[in-house]
């Protein structure tokens, strides 16, 4: 028994990592197959993982972490500008500093549950972008957003003697410039680890305990549970995620700019979380992958190359639907995100997983449905 | 003092504007127990009933321009002015304080709308998934509004003799400097005479006095044979008009956006958590208050003490209440622990 | 000697005096009843043992500390666990589940980090959270989603809850309130088999058969003060609380 849960367990992360790692391969067919956007992928997954841990565990739905991926972007580039452009030093840097944010903003917003906690972090995330945009402009430059110039310190490059570059400054590491498909592999075998990590953490006593607190707080008090300090680390572990996104996103493309913040990315997360399936493990990198990929699909389309993508159809057909899908083309992608947001909360609140787990009761006649439901490993 | 008097007069037009949000969202919150965050695109949708209004009203014809006589010149006219002469101006120039009229038939349509078509399935809903599906909704509208207004603020402009500043200096002996625009005068009476006229309507009526009991015992008034749900519609579509109108009167003083409404919502959701959620009079005064603290913490001298502190000063103020009185101002016991 | 000790707890709600001067020493042990007429003060009486209420005068101790103005996970990691009307459970997870989290708050106390560790390592919880459920008789449905129980399961998987935190003083607020008179009876027996491990119990009960199958000790609660306390067959026989129930109906 014990030993077939273990073989389980490893056997799910190693199929996930081949998945991961051969996405180049079985992604091109659909025209995604590039590094750019898989790095993308892998990037949100971390984010939709870490939420994950916080909102599908524990209940609290935070309306604020796209604040701790603006703080793991501007800590990387401050990393590179002041260390060099190693990649190692910048990730635990934004790790720790988007920690402690966490540790500071959850020690303040856990304090209420529900939407008071929902409000809170929203009004955090938001002081955090206007803070960004105006006094903080030194550190943050503001509207132009942060990057490295070559006049940066960069001690140890030039300890290094890799002070003077003739190119674009790239970040690296040990040597390997962190773009295109080196740098794709270095996100997903990140993204690979932190979703092992997540897993643990699901299915340790800890977890048990995030999901208890979604279940039934006050039984939790009256059990002997001191609630909060699980709330406030799972608050921290998902910032440090978030954290680690933000970093990635930074050290992929070396600026990082304070719209990162706004709560549209806070509510892209959420989103992304919950098409895949909250508190499900695979959900919310899925969900993340998906939203990236329409996103880059809907962005790329104009009124023209739409007219062009339908021009299969007769001549009226053609006009009517360009002229119904245009909105949600091109700089429409939000109407399409908003609309997408309302239907997935409306028709499939436990996103695609619920979803391909009722299409697989309908195709188990023998499994006896209905009132009792049984426990899922999801 | 001068400078004070001022501050206080400018915080207390958007203080104006934050109270009537948080009014509705207060109502929808207390009866309904729904989280709405779509209630700031109610408000943009508010100021872009005055943008249609006068893009309506100002529909023109080319007309050859008499003044330029060496050429063929054209101008653009409104029809208005081509038929009613100077009364179609005088119309135009009225378009804001006569969006009103067609802002609340509008307002309460959407209202309706809003509340049969979708809020309606969220009640047994957990409040998470009814802010997310507000939320939702939120961006859908703005993203409509930006497809048919496009992505830049609108300016509108109040009536020509309302344009100048009123001398309160004067009038309270004080300084003849201090002058204060119109306008913002006339926002501040509206939005106190709009609030008035709410609890006026929730203290003098039959209806009123179910929404209050409503508030304070949903599930009682249920039992007692009221159809609560149809006064919830009602109550839904008369926030969705309170926060409308606080967007029609607003155009002149900020030109509106299509994410003007998501600003608003953010502080007065903020608002509604530093005056207690559930009550009435909290989120009024701490709207004002809030305004208020916000335009002394934009001073130059406040300023240049602590820098940003006018980025920050609501939230920070929400932060040191929810720690102090975590019920908020006025917040009672009980009310969605 | 006395496991709890209540001494001179007053409390007012409003102009309301909900308990007046209520003085109360439950042995160690024992099971002791406490019965009332609607409003009596029962119900806030149980709520100042476990920190949902403080009251404004008087003292609560439990083995000579006081329970007052400490939070009510402290006052279960003491050893206080209740038993609450509504049945207080996790209606997400399985009744394993259930059964074991109760179990971590007794091995591991109130906060750890255990993040990294399996669930299967902890073969000693899991293994006594299956003899629990073998002993409220729930173990056939170990696997099943807590949401679908039934009430009256519901309340034996609660009391299975609390049981394996092997508590020093157990309170139940009504245990029997809405049961059929079949559950009610299971109730009953289940509580006796309790019994025999020699936990203290308070019972809050309306339904007189229980309380006399059950207690060893009755206290009689009306309008907020103790009229009468005693052996249940002093209590039976004691005008005083015949008069408190509906002017001195017969019990």
């Amino acid at each position: 028994m014990s030993k077939k849960d273990l073989s389980v367990e490893y056997s799910t992360i190693l199929i996930f990592a081949l998945a991961i790692l051969t996405m180049p391969i079985w992604l091109s067919p659909i025209g995604a197959g590039y590094p750019d956007l898989l790095q993308k992928f892998v990037i949100y997954g971390i984010f939709a993982v870490g939420f994950n841990i916080l909102f599908g565990l524990t209940g609290y739905l935070s309306f604020g972490h796209a604040a701790f991926l603006g703080i793991g972007s501007y800590a990387t580039v401050w990393s590179f500008k002041l260390l060099g452009m190693n990649v190692i030093p910048a990730v635990i840097f934004s790790i720790i500093l988007a920690g402690s944010f966490a540790a500071l903003i959850g020690y303040i917003t856990l304090r209420r549950s529900g939407i008071y906690f929902s409000i809170l972090t929203l009004a955090f995330a938001q002081m955090c972008y206007n803070l960004a945009y105006s006094v903080l402009t030194p550190i943050t430059n503001g509207e132009t957003g942060l990057r490295v110039l070559k006049t940066d310190p960069r001690i140890f490059d030039h300890l290094f003697g890799r002070g003077q570059v003739d190119g674009p400054l790239l970040t690296d590491l040990f040597g390997i410039h962190m773009t295109g498909y080196p740098g794709f592999y270095f996100c997903a075998i990140l993204l690979i680890i932190t979703y092992y990590i997540a897993m643990r953490i699901k299915r340790s006593p800890f977890g048990m305990m995030l999901k208890a607190i979604k279940s039934n707080q006050t039984r939790m008090n009256y059990t002997g549970f001191n609630t909060r300090p699980y709330l406030q680390t799972a608050f921290i572990i998902s910032g440090m995620y978030a954290g680690l996104a933000g970093s990635l996103l930074a050290i992929t493309d070396p600026l990082a700019g304070a719209e990162r913040m706004q709560w549209t990315a806070s509510g892209e997360v959420v989103l992304m979380t919950i098409l895949g399936g909250v508190g499900t493990s695979l959900g919310p990198v899925l969900g993340a992958g998906l939203i990236k990929y329409f996103e880059n699909i809907f962005s790329s389309y104009n009124d023209n190359t739409l007219h062009a993508a339908l021009s299969f159809m007769p001549d009226w057909l053609n006009d009517v639907l360009t002229i119904i899908i245009s909105p949600f083309v091109g700089s429409g992608w939000h109407l399409t995100l908003g609309a997408l947001f309302m239907i997935i909360i409306i028709f499939l609140p436990g996103g695609i997983m619920e979803g391909m787990g009722r299409i697989i009761q309908i195709f188990k006649p023998n499994k006896p449905g209905g009132s009792t439901k049984t426990a899922s490993q999801g | 003092m001068d400078a004070i008097l001022l501050q206080v007069l400018n915080g207390l037009d958007k203080g104006g504007a934050y109270a009537l949000i948080a009014l509705g969202l207060t109502l929808i919150f207390g009866t309904l127990g729904i989280v709405n965050f779509a209630h700031g695109a109610l408000f943009m949708i508010g100021a872009f009933c005055a943008v249609s209004f006068n893009k309506l009203l100002t529909f023109s014809i080319k007309v050859k321009d008499e003044s330029i006589t060496f050429f063929d010149a054209y101008k653009e006219v409104p029809y208005l002015e081509v038929w009613w002469g100077d009364t179609g101006k005088a119309i135009i120039d009225y378009s804001v304080p006569l969006s009103i009229l067609i802002a609340i038939p509008v307002m309460l349509l959407v209202g309706i709308i809003m509340e049969r078509g979708l809020i309606r399935h969220f009640y047994k809903r957990t409040h998470a998934d009814q802010i997310l599906v507000t939320f939702g909704l939120a961006i859908v509208l703005q993203e409509i509004i930006k497809h048919f207004f496009g992505a830049n603020p609108i300016p509108q402009s109040a009536p020509e003799i309302v344009a100048g500043s009123a001398a309160i200096g004067t009038w309270l002996g004080l300084s003849d400097n201090l002058v204060y625009p119109w306008w913002r005068l006339i926002y501040l009476g509206f939005s106190l005479s709009v609030i008035a006229a709410v609890f006026a309507f929730l203290q003098l009526t039959t209806f009123g006095m179910v929404v209050r009991a409503g508030m304070h015992d949903r599930e009682t008034v249920g039992l007692l044979g009221i159809n609560i749900e149809r006064r919830f519609t009602i109550v839904f579509g008369l926030a969705a008009v309170v926060s409308g109108l606080a967007g029609v009167m607003y155009t002149p003083i900020l030109p509106p956006d299509y994410h003007i409404g998501m600003e608003f919502l953010v502080l007065s959701f903020v608002v509604v958590v530093v005056g207690g959620m559930g009550s009435l009079g909290g989120a009024v005064s701490a709207g004002f208050l809030l305004g208020i603290l916000q335009s002394f913490a934009s001073m130059n001298e406040i300023k240049s003490l602590i820098p940003g502190i006018d980025q920050i000063i609501i939230y920070l103020v929400a932060v040191v209440i929810l720690l102090v009185r975590p019920r908020g101002l006025m917040g009672r016991k009980g009310v969605m622990e | 000697m006395a496991i709890l000790q209540v001494t001179d707890v007053n409390k007012n709600f409003g102009g309301l005096r909900a308990l007046h001067e209520v003085n109360l020493d439950v042995e160690e042990g024992a099971v002791h009843a406490i019965i009332g007429p609607n409003g009596a003060g029962k119900s806030t009486l149980l709520n100042c043992f476990v920190g949902l209420l403080t009251p404004d005068t008087g003292s609560v101790m439990f083995n000579n500390t006081s329970l007052l103005g400490i939070k009510p996970h402290e006052i279960n990691q003491a050893g206080v666990v209740r038993v609450f009307q509504t049945p207080q459970i996790f209606e997400d997870l399985t009744l394993l589940e259930n059964v074991m989290i109760p179990a971590f708050a007794k091995s591991d106390g109130a906060f750890r980090i255990n993040a990294w560790q399996r669930m299967r390592q902890r073969t000693e919880i899991r293994d006594e959270a299956e003899h629990i459920l073998e002993d409220v008789g729930l173990i056939d449905q170990r696997d099943v989603i807590c949401s679908s129980l039934s009430r009256g399961d519901k309340r034996r998987l609660e009391l299975g809850m609390c049981l394996i935190q092997h508590p020093k003083l157990l309170l139940l607020d009504e245990p029997t309130a809405g049961m059929s008179r079949a559950d009610t009876n299971s109730t009953i027996d289940l509580l006796k088999k309790i019994g025999e491990r020699g936990i203290t119990k308070i019972v809050i009960e309306h339904d007189m058969h229980v309380v006399f199958s059950l207690a060893t000790r009755i206290s009689v609660l009306a309008q907020g003060t103790i009229i009468a306390e005693g052996k249940p067959d002093d209590i039976k026989g004691n005008p005083k609380v015949q008069e408190a129930y509906l002017g001195g109906a017969e019990i």
